[in-house]
């Protein structure tokens, strides 16, 4: 039964993923992109990684994916055109690319593979796999929990920079005229004295 | 229980599926795409490395390649935005500017 599930959703997966780089069209690509997330989190709930498996759905599912959707409408892209010899050679390269890479993977799958052994799982010793995720993270792992922190800062400030744009240039230049007055800040120590236009 | 060649052959493909897109496709938004294609088999890698040696560190592992996965999609869909604003393309061969 699991066997059975994980060849169905394996093939979900790849194909649905083959889908996202032979579409042409960008939504289309990114909806199918889903449909390879959604197959993983099955695969992950058959490994029994439960918490992985639902953040996956919610972040990248969720989050991601509508992240890139946004982008997608908001930029209104047509399908794309690839025509071309220059086109057609880079793609034919691309290809050769892949094939060469995906030999030498078969290659060693099919030199050297051993099996190491298989640690019999204790049920009910272990914790639930979120709580047993939780401890181990705020133990073990906590100091690159906190730098996972920074590196979220990090991101959201130069989101925040690169999509605000360069500075905007003023509309009018400014009109040569005489400076502005100046005011003599008041001196430190004393009390602030009370404007006298205002009264 | 899933065979771990059957979980890892299929990390392989996702991945090969990924590097395939990123050297194939031109929509910058595309290849973001593959990239995180890869992202995902290398985490499938991770969980069933993880269940293979029942031990929970590997899931640990997804969860902060997920966190950098996050960020780098926001800052590059970021960078590409900007780029549409200045160049009315999304096409990565057609931003040449800073070749001589």
């Amino acid at each position: 039964m699991t066997e059975a599930l994980f060849v169905g959703m394996g093939t979900a997966a790849l194909i649905s993923s083959l889908l996202v780089i032979l579409h042409r069209n960008p939504v289309t690509s990114a909806l199918f992109l889903v449909v390879a997330f959604c197959s993983l989190a099955g695969i992950y709930l058959l490994l029994h990684a439960e918490f992985v498996g639902m953040v996956q759905i919610i972040v990248y599912a969720g989050a991601i994916m509508v992240l890139f959707l946004f982008v997608i409408m908001y930029l209104n892209l047509k399908s794309d055109v690839e025509t071309g010899i220059q086109i057609a050679l880079r793609r034919g390269i691309g290809w050769l690319v892949g094939g060469v890479i995906g030999a030498e993977a078969l290659w060693l799958f099919a030199k050297e593979w051993g099996v190491g052994p298989i640690v019999p799982e204790l049920p009910g010793l272990r914790d639930p796999n979120t709580m047993a995720i939780g401890k181990l993270l705020y133990t073990q792992y906590l100091f690159p929990f906190e730098i996972t922190s920074l590196i979220l800062l990090a991101a959201m400030v130069g989101v925040i920079v690169v999509g605000k744009g360069r500075a905007q240039r003023p509309v009018h230049p400014a009109k040569p005229g005489p400076p502005p007055p100046r005011v003599a800040p008041p001196a430190a120590g004393l009390p602030a004295a009370p404007d006298p236009e205002a009264s | 229980m899933i065979p771990l060649p059957w979980l890892l052959g299929l990390s392989v493909l996702m991945f090969l599926i990924g590097v395939i897109g990123v050297l194939v496709r031109r929509n910058a938004l595309v290849i973001f795409m593959s990239i995180e294609l890869m992202l995902n088999a290398a985490n499938l890698a991770f969980v069933a490395f993880s269940r293979h040696m029942n031990s929970l560190d590997g899931q640990i592992f997804v969860f902060f390649v997920m966190t950098v996965a996050a960020a780098e999609v926001a800052v590059g869909l970021a960078i590409i935005v900007n780029l549409f604003r200045l160049r009315e393309t999304v096409f990565v061969d057609e931003v040449n500017l800073l070749k001589g």
